[in-house]
């Protein structure tokens, strides 16, 4: 009998994105392995966590350098939660206007948030919006 | 004969851009901005180019990458030229699906599909 892998926690503050994108998903990678996570799953949460951490810095703190971003994990073998806090003022979602739609089709930006909702079990902005909460569940219904 | 650069590798065939992905991984934001340069440029001195883009490294692709592709789009268009994408892995063209970016690109199964598509 194996012993399941401990439950994985990590808190950082990211102030660079290159930097902080590259620590936060080999970490994440490696405590989805241990848990079990399959290919699919670790494609879906890499992707979502590269576009809340890349929004984050370019939306959120619109680049500024003197902002960080903050990011928590949490994982074990049932899910993985996420918490991604900009240092920006925030913003509704609900504004974001529906890429899928025909007038927006050929927009070239604003997919990240629709990405990150299709690929993710559970998404939550906490008001005012510059806070993310997502959630992986490994055993969907 | 291959023109290297640091992300893409264009070569012309029979009059047809080939567009192959260098990046043994991803296609991410850490490097989406140069392989835009780099797509640009492959088009910069011709008229209606017909391009292929191929897909066979690529694992990943986010919200960056697609807005790239549809600048790459519209400028293959504005210089009246064809623009197919071919041998995408089921994940990446999943996204396309979810994006409804199917709708906008012409996506094939094999770069043979795609050049049967050219005119």
């Amino acid at each position: 009998m194996t012993t399941p892998a401990p439950l994985f926690h990590c808190d950082h503050t990211l102030c660079e994105l290159r930097t902080g994108l590259e620590l936060v998903q080999d970490e994440v990678a490696a405590a989805l392995a241990a848990h079990g996570y399959e290919d699919g799953a670790m494609f879906a949460i890499r992707l979502a966590l590269e576009e809340a951490i890349v929004n984050g810095f370019r939306h959120g703190n619109r680049s500024d350098p003197t902002k960080c971003v903050f990011f928590r994990a949490t994982i074990d073998s049932v899910s993985a939660e996420f918490e991604i806090e900009d240092q920006g003022p925030g913003f509704d979602p609900r504004m974001i206007p529906d890429p899928t739609e025909d007038d927006n089709l050929e927009i070239p930006s604003g997919r990240g948030v629709m990405l990150i909702k299709a690929y993710m079990t559970e998404v939550e902005y906490v008001r005012p919006g510059n806070k993310l909460r997502m959630r992986y569940a490994k055993l969907r219904a | 004969m291959a023109k290297p650069s640091s992300h893409i590798s264009v070569r012309k065939i029979d009059g047809v851009t080939r567009i192959d992905f260098l990046d043994r991984n991803i296609l991410d934001e850490l490097n989406i901005h140069q392989i835009g340069e780099e797509l640009l440029k492959s088009v910069e001195s011709e008229f209606r180019p017909k391009v292929i883009v191929v897909f066979t490294n690529v694992e990943h692709m986010s919200s960056a990458a697609y807005g790239t592709f549809m600048k790459f789009n519209e400028r293959v268009k504005s210089r009246d030229g064809q623009l197919r994408l071919c041998e995408l892995k089921p994940r990446v063209y999943e996204g396309f699906v979810i994006t409804k970016l199917n709708r906008i690109f012409s996506i094939h199964e094999s770069w043979a599909a795609a050049l049967d598509t050219l005119t």
